[in-house]
């Protein structure tokens, strides 16, 4: 049953990404070019990563509101690395925010478990504290002196076309961080041990208890998880801009709870897949990119946002409520979910 | 928490509560050197209490129930960007009552729809008003286009800095809601209903109490309390914009939590409340004092607000 209704979910929000497309390439025949597709899958990678890790946090049945911060920090300590040291090593600047971010997710995981208060009032905690501490010590400096092979990797493709105007253009190297991330996460989820207690855990928390789960592994691992997408992200997000702002990623975390929930994942936790989640990013990279290409004004992001979140989280409350009331009757369906 | 011992449990806090305050006030006047208890501070103290107040005195009915109200700050930009260009565009000469009306009028409004996704769709509170939140200032920003809107007639500035007996005016505003609040939670067949439903919803349905109404009409009054607090901001600033304010929203949380509600719903007083909120502004006044940057201060509050979740967690279990 809840299968079933997670595929649906996955082929209505399908049907939506293709109408929309093909109003928007109606309204602008430039939304459906290889060029402007490219474009939305390398900008969006960055929300694409940290959204996989939101996922998971939300199949377990918490929420992080703080990775944004976490990625905030990972990047700019690698980024006051790099450009004192002027180390010309693109694989070192990667491998510096991951420990970082795992370090802070961890911090995450063991309050959640320990506290046993609800997710948001930790996230939203250490999100002011991890954020605070980085603009009060870094008083808020860019950072855009990077050695040269971090400047050049930025311009990686997988492979080069040519535009009709003669530009070169390709997928990203981040398009594929993004894909190869997404694939690990699919696996992680459907074939690992850890993957199914995650679900077992979200979809009924005492039962996976009594069933012998160590729920303070299961949720360290669920933080840590988003803690180093976070830190990837955060490469990701410094390389496609070529600078450090800490202002920069902090306050898209509403963007990327957004996606996933669009995707069908619950705040209730137990359901969500990589696939909807992939496809929720589409749909909001889309509307963002269809606004721009409409030529609308930036002030009207917030209120279409706005309503697909309520308008999301309202269709998955109305599926649940469907199934409760099949399951315990209507009564019961009305006045408790 | 709401056992035979949770009478006792909430007065050993607002008692912890009560000594805290007063050492942090001994520290705080230490640290400034005094500073902190001249009457400039004490009259500073005195006039932002109340905004803080009010917003906390929102937060409160929501979390009691269980759930979380992301989008009062939010509300209450919008409320007040309304009364705004009530009094200074549409509707001058109507002057500030019509636009204090009017800005309520919006606050119930804006109730009813937090309400309506909340109790009847069964939206759970964090994403119904999260998105809620993004669409509210999101229209905010549509209207105002970013702007600034100042200068407003003098009987809506006395809300925010007049006095009345040497009174701030927006205190006894506060100090008249602090007291509403109280009887309508401890004294009226909702407050228990209310307490009721954040401590055990199952059992409250099966006595006999219609949970729907209950969350609709605590987001309703949420809301109310939003407005009432966009008054005293609007009044304070003489200005509106729409994204005033928004480092309230973690202050209102860490005051419900601080003052005894339980993050997961069913406690919390009023009384606990009020002293909460006379801490946290104490403390942010003495971050004045000292010259804390903005970011040290909410990098201060996420430490604090989680050592206090940490305490009652060693604490009361």
């Amino acid at each position: 049953m809840k299968f079933q209704m997670r595929r649906q979910t996955e082929l209505y929000l399908l049907a939506i990404v293709v109408v929309l497309s093909i109003f928007l390439t109606v309204m602008n025949p430039k939304f459906l070019t290889l060029e402007n597709l490219f474009d939305l899958l390398r900008n969006n990678s960055f929300l694409g990563i940290v959204a996989l890790g939101e996922l998971i946090v939300l199949i377990s049945g918490g929420i992080d509101v703080s990775f944004t911060a976490t990625a905030t920090v990972a990047q700019y300590i690698m980024g006051v690395i790099i450009s004192r040291t002027m180390v010309n090593s693109v694989l070192l600047a990667f491998l510096i925010p991951i420990p970082i971010g795992i370090a802070l997710g961890a911090i995450n995981g063991c309050l959640v478990y320990y506290t046993r208060v609800n997710p948001v009032i930790i996230t939203i905690s250490t999100l002011n504290f991890y954020y605070g501490v980085l603009m009060f010590i870094s008083k808020g400096t860019w950072i855009y002196k990077f050695p040269p092979t971090f400047r050049e990797f930025a311009k990686l493709k997988l492979f080069t076309l040519m535009s009709s105007k003669g530009v070169p253009f390709g997928v990203s190297i981040f398009t594929l961080f993004w894909v190869i991330l997404g694939i690990i996460t699919f696996f992680l989820l459907k074939y690992l041990p850890i993957g199914r207690k995650i679900y077992a855990v979200g979809g009924n928390l005492e039962a996976a208890r009594r069933a012998g789960f160590n729920i303070f592994r299961i949720q360290l691992f669920v933080y840590c998880y988003i803690g180093l997408l976070a830190g990837v992200a955060g490469f990701v997000h410094a390389e496609l801009n070529q600078m450090i702002q800490p202002n920069a990623i902090v306050g898209m975390e509403l963007d990327v709870i957004a996606a996933a929930i669009l995707g069908g994942a619950s705040v209730f936790g137990g359901v969500g897949t990589v696939g909807g989640t992939f496809l929720g990013v589409l749909l909001i990279a889309i509307v963002k990119n269809g606004l721009i290409l409409m030529k609308a004004s930036a002030y009207w992001h917030e209120v279409i946002m706005g309503s697909i979140i309520v308008l999301a989280a309202s269709i998955s409350a109305y599926q649940r409520k469907l199934q409760i009331r099949r399951e315990k009757g209507r009564f019961v369906e009305e006045q408790l979910f | 928490m709401w056992k035979n011992s949770s009478f006792k449990v909430g007065d050993i806090q607002i008692m912890a509560l009560v000594f805290l305050l007063a050492g942090l006030l001994l520290l705080m006047s230490f640290l400034t050197r005094g500073k902190l208890l001249e009457i400039q501070s004490l009259q500073a103290i005195a006039f932002q209490l109340p905004l803080l107040g009010l917003l906390t005195l929102a937060q409160m009915g929501p979390m009691v129930s269980g759930g979380i109200d992301l989008s009062i700050i939010a509300t209450a930009n919008l409320v007040s960007i309304i009364m705004a260009l009530s009094m200074t565009r549409f509707f001058p000469s109507l002057h500030a009552p019509f636009a204090i009306l009017l800005g309520l009028l919006l606050s119930l409004l804006l109730g009813m729809v937090k309400g309506f996704f909340v109790a009847l769709v069964s939206v759970p509170a964090i994403i119904a008003t999260l998105g809620l939140m993004i669409f509210i200032r999101g229209v905010s920003l549509v209207i105002t286009r970013g702007y600034v809107i100042a200068g407003f007639p003098r009987d809506f500035l006395f809300i925010g800095n007049g006095t009345v007996v040497g009174i701030p005016t927006s205190f006894i505003i506060f100090a008249a809601f602090a007291i509403f609040m109280y009887i309508l939670l401890s004294r009226t067949r909702f407050g228990l209903e209310l307490y009721l439903f954040g401590s055990n919803p199952v059992a409250t349905l099966f006595s006999g109490v219609d949970n729907r109404k209950v969350v609709f009409r605590t987001y309703l009054l949420s809301s109310f309390l939003a407005g009432v607090a966009s008054c005293v901001m609007a009044s304070r600033f003489n200005a509106a914009q729409a994204d005033y304010g928004e480092s309230y929203l973690l202050l209102t949380v860490l005051a419900c939590v601080l003052g005894g509600v339980s993050p997961s719903g069913g406690s919390g007083r009023v009384l606990g409340i009020t002293v909460s909120v006379i801490i946290l502004q104490v403390v942010a006044t003495g971050f004045n004092l000292l010259g804390f940057s903005s970011h040290l201060a909410s990098a201060l509050w996420g430490i604090i607000l989680l050592g206090v979740v940490l305490f009652n967690r060693l604490v009361f279990g």
